[in-house]
């Protein structure tokens, strides 16, 4: 009696499991298709975010990037996209510091892992969506991603609260 | 509806008052079968671009876009492509078997096709045991498959053949116990009259009801199973066996397996509609008396071409949605499941038709 249970229940089971396969394809059938007609639509056609097309570094209205020149991301690289040059400076108070001189890029040896954008402490670098990248001299594919003049935004001064002495308690807490 | 049968007669008689009646029917014959040829080429072409846009859409792609406007053109470039190609004669092969091969399954499949009843009276094929020439000689072609198996001195050929033979060969039972099913209702085994008692009383499907819907449902399954595709694309499971049978071969031989397949394709949704959904008979709806006049404008052709390439979709669906069986399953799936089912159907069929539940 068992074998004769399992038949008819393999039989109506199965029959269940083929119409969700049915109504899954045909629900497939009528959505929109992720078809892209590329030269034809290369006006309004838009690249999903997570696309890592090339390595960017944004600067804001003023100019300004995020890089601290500390070469994480030159470390991080696994074939040597990057270089990083940096050059010392005195400021105002005159503290020698470390900026940003040069910030070299690759494309042509990048192969597009994204461990340095994973390796930067600041958000300073990031892969865009541009995708049309096929020039006809290699030395084109060496990119100065600082632009010129450009200069390292500066954190906002958190001036330190006087009241200092209830400072201690919080360490305290976190340990 | 109109009557075919009002202009062949009169072609006939146009003929015959010119010349002695041999000649007139050798002339007659040779048109309806250069017809008959340009249809399945026409057909084969239309089935390509179908199934190529259909399994597109089912994977959310867009298909052939590109060759003439969305991709229509495409598919005759292709077979100009097969025409231009060289047929190549290996060494080791049977060269006699090796080139007799297709012929016999396109042979097979473009008799099968003029069984087909496209209108009243349209009918090229057509005598009392239309529906067991149709079984005979559709499967005929397991015979060319065999036999391209066997010829290509190819040991995963041989295997692709085999399978496709044990394949075939069962599932014509289920196809073989549906139509019986079918017919038990019809009391009738000519298309003609099939066809034309569905045009008065009803649509096969809706006069048996349950019975009829399970054997149309058996009849897919078997049908797809009997043009090796879908689910059962195992006598050429591109991934183990390469192509299976037609592994071996090249330009226009191959191409007639090509469409070979697509055309059994359509004479499978054909048959389907021939004997569950009327054929060439219109949609009636008792008592909408209007809506049946509407109806009744539309030719016959329209309709047995709609339906058949209705059947076709759910073919195409079947096929884009399942994977593919392992040989012992599909074995399984006709000894164990479809052929006792039909059998019990059969019973159901002939209880009901003889207590007279049919409408």
């Amino acid at each position: 009696m068992n074998n004769e249970n399992n038949y008819i229940q393999g039989l109506f089971g199965g029959l269940k499991t083929l119409c969700i396969g049915l109504k899954t394809t045909m629900r497939e059938f009528f959505t929109k298709k992720i078809t892209e007609q590329y030269p034809e639509n290369r006006g309004e056609l838009q690249m999903f975010d997570r696309f890592r097309g090339s390595l960017t570094m944004p600067h804001n209205a003023n100019n300004e990037h995020k890089c601290i020149a500390c070469g994480l991301c030159q470390m991080a690289c696994p074939n040597d996209t990057i270089t990083v040059t940096s050059e010392f400076y005195e400021d105002e108070e005159g503290k020698k510091k470390k900026r940003l001189a040069s910030y070299v890029y690759n494309l042509g040896s990048c192969m597009f892992c994204q461990l340095c954008v994973r390796a930067c402490p600041h958000g300073a670098i990031t892969f865009d969506q541009s995708f049309e990248n096929a020039v006809f001299d290699r030395a084109k594919l060496v990119k100065t991603l600082n632009q010129p003049g450009s200069r390292v935004e500066e954190k906002k001064i958190v001036k330190k609260a006087p009241a200092a002495p209830a400072q201690p308690a919080a360490p305290a807490a976190n340990a | 509806m109109f009557n075919f049968n009002i202009v062949s007669s009169w072609i006939h008689g146009l003929l015959t008052g010119v010349m002695p009646e041999w000649a007139a029917i050798l002339i007659e014959s040779i048109v309806v079968a250069l017809v008959i040829i340009t249809l399945y080429a026409i057909f084969a072409i239309l089935l390509i671009y179908m199934e190529r846009k259909i399994c597109a859409f089912f994977q959310c792609r867009l298909g052939p876009m590109r060759v003439g406007p969305y991709g229509t053109i495409q598919v005759l470039s292709d077979v100009l492509k097969m025409m231009t190609k060289e047929v190549i004669n290996l060494r080791q092969t049977d060269h006699f078997l090796h080139n007799m091969a297709p012929f016999l399954v396109v042979t097979a499949s473009m008799v099968t096709f003029a069984c087909l009843p496209w209108n009243a009276g349209a009918q090229i094929i057509d005598f009392n045991v239309g529906v067991f020439f149709f079984l005979a000689i559709s499967s005929l072609g397991v015979v060319g498959i065999l036999l391209a198996g066997w010829s290509s001195n190819n040991k995963y050929s041989l295997i692709g053949a085999m399978r496709s033979g044990a394949q075939i060969i069962s599932y014509e039972l289920s196809i073989g116990m549906t139509m019986l099913t079918m017919i038990c209702l019809t009391g009738t085994m000519s298309f003609s009259e099939i066809c034309a008692q569905q045009a008065t009383e009803g649509w096969n499907i809706f006069r048996g009801h349950l019975p009829a819907v399970i054997a149309f449902l058996i009849y897919l399954v078997a049908g797809n199973a009997e043009c090796n595709r879908g689910p059962f694309d195992l006598p050429e499971s591109e991934s183990e066996l390469t192509a299976g049978y037609h592994t071996e071969y090249s330009g226009m031989h191959f191409g007639y397996y090509y469409l070979a397949e697509y055309l059994n394709l359509f004479i499978c949704a054909g048959m389907a509609s021939t004997i569950f959904l009327g054929g060439w008979a219109p949609l009636h709806i008792a008592g909408l008396d209007g809506f049946n006049m509407v109806m009744d404008y539309i030719p016959g052709a329209v309709w047995f071409i709609g339906k058949t390439f209705f059947v076709v979709f759910l073919l195409m669906w079947l096929r884009w949605t399942f994977p593919r069986l392992r040989i012992d399953q599909i074995l399984s799936l006709e000894w164990k499941y479809l052929v006792p089912i039909s059998m019990i159907n059969l019973i159901l069929m002939a209880l009901i038709v003889s207590f007279g539940l049919h409408f």
